[in-house]
């Protein structure tokens, strides 16, 4: 469904995104894990279309959109939601989602409709009518989710939706998640919470300090040894092999 | 709550409709000035309100209405109303030029506002100048009362026709509050990124927003000329109007339907009651209207609207 190959893109004299490849396959849910800094969000961008790279190609189901500019991406079908929760803070839970909804639908009445049935299926129901700057973590990371569904999207990317959350609202918030791909969603997901990641994704890529370093099924890579030395530095492979035999 | 706005807006109407039956020429004068001024901030409100791009330079659109509108009768003796209308045109294409200028770069917040002053301020000393546009003698129109030259004997018949557009703008308002467009205006306002990943162009609706600002501000313009019959580049170009429809949006209640009319209205009516109390001293007017902005802004920043909307919803929870 999405092809991307070949991307980098340097801020300054650091480079971002060093020729990055990943594929995603229609109907699953990808994970896209790596420590801090690995370029998980610059990706992101790229593939949104809010950070234009300097070589390489997107491709979206069989067309090249990688000049193609945010608006037209999320008309395609791409909606993301955003790390750093971005809500508009002045409108109802409501009308946040309404914008959404409003991508496919003119009339007022049906975008309100469409707005209280995607609030509904995230748990948001009960919030619908109140502040969107009343809402807890949680609430805001619920908002991203729903305001994205509301795109009616058919690839969905997800920025650290379970990041902040308590564990109990991880265990709530899973199954919304599965429902949404179980509805026709394809998900391309960053995620640090490595209980989700190994519980939801089909296949996962691993980003450090810019590059792809492996990709594979969830648990061959986290077996990886360059996958572990990436997240517990050099040389903690071989030491948690010697651990391992002693 | 949407039908009670409704109702409050015929309500305000009627009320306003009324009131050139009952009073006198000298407060007629006042209702006409009262209106020009809510029709320039509902302009206003469009792009600054429901937009949040702030503009300092509406003046520009105000002033290129009332001026394609005289210029076309005085120099080219085009009917008045055809005139009225061009003058109109005239401006919303000024405003999607600019427009399409500004936004392209992404000026936004106090870049955006200080382009649109330079542009308003260009425009009055272009104005000022050139023997075209009456220099700085100004251009008068040639009193010629009757309906086919926009204008009328009886001033209460004028007041009745400004009643009309501020209603006319105020029912447009609420349409596109409420619909696609208000919705993606708005959530252009309070987050842009946020709002192109939901498949928002946020150039295309902030450009259809000062388009459509621009010819209602344009509109006051032309009520301003046909009224008072007289234009000079202070009046049309100059910063008072500028000023003017962005206070009275502000402490009426900036992004809200009627808030742009109820606080021309508060203004003038205050700026009246000081100027009768205190006439001897000049420009206490405007110390009154620079003290309630400040008011407004540290107390009620909803402005009087949003102030009323708290109350009664205060009230309600009680």
């Amino acid at each position: 469904m999405l092809e991307v190959s070949g991307i980098s893109r340097s801020f300054g004299g650091l480079k971002a995104l060093d020729g990055i490849s990943l594929s995603v396959a229609q109907g699953s849910i990808t994970g896209l894990i790596g420590p801090n800094g690995a370029g998980k969000t610059t990706m992101f961008g790229v593939i949104s279309g809010f950070i234009a790279p300097d070589a390489g190609s997107v491709v979206y189901q069989a067309t090249d959109i990688t000049t193609e500019p945010a608006h037209l991406r999320a008309r395609r079908g791409i909606a993301r939601t955003f790390q750093i929760v971005q809500p508009f803070a002045g409108l109802s839970v409501g009308e946040n989602i309404a914008v959404g909804a409003y991508l496919r639908h003119a009339s007022p009445s049906e975008a309100k409709a469409r707005a209280e049935a995607v609030a509904a299926r995230v748990g948001l129901g009960a919030m619908f009518d109140r502040s969107a700057s009343a809402l807890t973590v949680a609430g805001r990371k619920r908002l991203e989710l729903a305001r994205a569904l509301a795109t009616e999207p058919d690839l969905l990317l997800l920025d650290e939706v379970l990041a902040g959350l308590n564990p109990s609202e991880i265990r709530d918030i899973l199954p919304v998640i599965q429902d949404i791909r179980a509805s026709g969603v394809t998900i391309l997901m960053i995620e640090h919470v490595m209980q989700a990641v190994m519980a939801l994704c089909d296949d996962i890529f691993v980003m450090a300090q810019g590059r792809m370093i492996a990709e594979g099924k969830p648990d061959a890579v986290c077996r990886d040894p360059m996958v572990i030395e990436a997240y517990l530095g050099h040389g903690a492979a071989a030491r948690m092999q010697e651990a391992g035999n002693a | 709550m949407k039908r009670r706005e409704l109702l409050f807006i015929f309500a305000l109407l009627a009320a306003l409709v009324l009131v050139p039956l009952l009073a006198s020429n000298l407060l007629i004068n006042f209702l006409v000035t009262a209106l020009i001024v809510a029709l320039a901030a509902q302009g206003w409100n469009i792009l600054g309100g429901l937009g949040g791009q702030i503009s300092f330079g509406h003046a520009a659109f105000f002033g290129t209405g009332a001026y394609v509108t005289e210029l076309l009768q005085l120099r080219f003796g085009v009917n008045a109303w055809l005139a009225a209308l061009v003058g109109i045109g005239v401006a919303a294409a000024l405003g999607w030029t600019i427009g399409a200028a500004v936004f392209r770069a992404r000026l936004r917040g106090s870049y955006f506002a200080l382009v649109t002053l330079a542009f308003a301020e260009v425009l009055r000393i272009l104005a000022n100048a050139l023997e075209f546009t009456g220099g700085a003698t100004g251009l008068l129109l040639k009193l010629q009362p009757g309906a086919a030259q926009f204008q009328f004997e009886s001033r209460a018949v004028f007041a009745w026709i400004a009643i009309a557009v501020v209603g006319v703008v105020l029912l447009l308002t609420r349409h596109i509050a409420n619909s696609r467009f208000g919705a993606q205006l708005v959530a252009v306002r309070e987050n842009e990124d946020a709002a192109r990943a939901l498949g928002v162009d946020i150039i295309a609706t902030k450009l259809r927003a000062i388009t459509l600002s621009a010819a209602i501000t344009a509109s006051a313009g032309v009520l301003y000329v046909q009224y008072f019959l007289y234009l000079d580049a202070q009046i049309g170009y100059g910063t008072w109007i500028s000023i003017e429809a962005l206070l009275a949006a502000i402490i009426g209640g900036v992004g809200t339907v009627a808030g742009p009319v109820i606080g021309a209205l508060a203004l003038h009516a205050l700026g009246e009651l000081t100027k009768g109390f205190a006439g001897s001293i000049t420009g206490i007017d405007l110390v009154i209207f620079g003290l309630l902005l400040v008011a407004a802004v540290a107390f009620a920043p909803a402005g009087i609207v949003g102030a009323w909307k708290r109350y009664v919803g205060g009230r309600r929870n009680a």
